[in-house]
Order: structure tokens, then sequence, then C-alpha cells
């Protein structure tokens, strides 16, 4: 159990306090980063960016949200530039082919009907118990990190940080129609590596 | 509303790949009336794709747990972060 200070989270006037950033934010930074970009030296470079960043416009800070989230904001920033230059070049190998022949076996061609092997049987987790399950967990990450860069960057946008689609369609250079094959197949793609890893 | 056609009809009664494709649309996004008739159809004559539709929503809520930095912190190495601070506290007397 992890037992926050909760004079953390309070919003208030304060001016910023750098002599403390460390301390209080280094490791939810790190955390925060090293999940969503699965490379821990790259997460502790973001965090490290992140505070000399925010040195320098900290003069910008109004108090208007936390010290906590105006340094997420900064971070999350960094991570999409991070995404981006991951994704880069790929968006044409990945879904600029016509749509409909990409999915890789997952539906039959001809009716859009599912092939057996990626065909969704119960897994036991239809219930969201599952949730609790660190073994669940673990495979999720696990089928995660096996994602495309591009796909992995827009499901996490979309569906962890609740991201606006333009938003994200902005930022990686995605037409709206892209994005909704690459959400698509991303989940398709997920599930059944749940599925073949789980049961 | 206009009525969907026979061959319409049979096309997205067996169409599981346009069902998860909208299944997936609606959990984030809008989809049309049609639209949405066209799925309500679709999963009340297959079960497959309501199992899809189930997972794929706790899919997504396990995803969002997993990352929640509040519920698993990572620890960076305690020397790095003495070295970061003293950066911090270098440009800071700048």
């Amino acid at each position: 159990m992890l037992i926050k200070d909760p004079g953390i989270d309070t919003i208030d006037n304060k001016p910023v306090d750098p002599h403390k950033w460390v301390s209080r934010y280094a490791d939810y930074l790190y955390t925060y980063a090293a999940f969503r970009i699965n490379d821990k030296d790259l997460a502790r470079d973001l965090v490290q960016e992140t505070f000399l960043a925010a040195l320098e416009i900290k003069g910008n800070f109004e108090g208007r949200s936390t010290e906590k989230t105006w340094l997420t904001a900064i971070l999350k920033n960094k991570i999409v530039n991070v995404y981006r230059s991951k994704s880069r070049g790929l968006v044409k190998g990945v879904v600029a082919t016509n749509a409909d022949d990409t999915d890789a076996g997952f539906f039959d061609n001809n009716n859009g009907h599912w092939n057996d092997q990626h065909r969704p049987v119960e897994m036991g987790i239809e219930q969201a118990d599952a949730l609790e399950n660190k073994e669940f967990q673990q495979i999720l990450k696990a089928c995660m990190n096996k994602l495309p860069a591009l796909w992995f960057a827009v499901f996490s946008m979309k569906h962890i940080d609740d991201e606006t689609t333009e938003m994200i369609c902005n930022e990686l250079k995605l037409s709206s129609s892209n994005f909704w094959v690459i959400i698509h197949r991303t989940k398709v793609n997920l599930r059944s590596c749940l599925q073949k890893n789980w049961i | 509303m206009k009525e969907l056609s026979e061959a319409e009809l049979k096309k997205i009664a067996f169409n599981c790949k346009k069902a998860t494709f909208l299944i997936e649309k609606q959990q984030i996004g809008k989809i049309t009336l049609k639209e949405k008739m066209e799925l309500k159809i679709h999963l009340a004559g297959c079960s497959i794709c309501v199992t899809f539709m189930q997972q794929s929503a706790v899919i997504n809520q396990a995803a969002r747990k997993l990352f929640n930095p509040d519920s698993m912190e990572l620890k960076l190495d305690e020397g790095f972060k003495a070295q970061l601070q003293k950066k911090i506290n270098n440009q800071l007397a700048i």
C-alpha cells in the first residue's frame, strides 16, 4: 500500500518548489514514463528532461493545477514526441495499404467471419474480476509490448490517457480512417494474444 | 429509417470483422444510427462477437489499471535521484 502525502495533491497557489521535486515526484514520473515507453533508460532520461524543462518555464506555472499534474503534462508531451519519432515512417507500411487486406488472418477475407484460431472463446475474464489477477496483468503487458510502436502509441493515448481522437491523429499524423483501423486491429490482436497465452 | 435489404442483412449477419470494428468505434466514438442497428442485428445472432465485446471492455479497464502509476510505483535509483536533485539545485543557483 502506498501512503500518500496529503499535502501533494491539494491545489493551492504556492509557487513551485523545485528543491522537493525529485523526492516528491521522480518515482511517480518514472513509473508513468516507463509503463508508456517500455524502455527504462529512456524513461529515466525523460524524467530528467521533464524537471529541467519545468525549471525553464516555472514562471508560467499558475497554480491552477497541482505541481504533480503540471509536471506530468510536461512529461506527457515528451512521451508523445517519443511515440512520434518511433512511429515515423511506419504509418505507410502499417496501414496505408488497403485496410481490408491487412488483417493478418484474423478474419476470413471473403465473408469477414472469424478464422478458427482467432475466434473469441470465453476466457473467464468477461466479468472483470480478472482485473485483480496479477498473472493476467503480466500477460496483458507482454502482449501490449509486442504491438507495433504506432499501435501501442494509439492504444495507450486513447484507452489509457483519454486523449481526443483529433489530438492523437494530429500528433501522430494519422488520418481518421487510419486511426480507426489501428484501434480495431490493435484490440483484435491484443485479445487474440491474451487468449493464446491465458488459457 | 430505411429498411435493410435482405442482401445487406446477410452481409451484416455474417460479418464479424465489420461488427468488431463497430464495437471498437462505439466504445470511444460515435457510430451512426444505421450502424447501431447493424451491430444490434449482428450481436443478436453472434455470441462470438458478444464475447469479443465483453473481453474488449475488460482489456480497456485492465490496461488502464496496469498503467496507473499510483497502483504500482517503480523506484528510480537513489544515486540517480541525488544527482538529479543536485542538477536542479545548480540550475536554481544560476
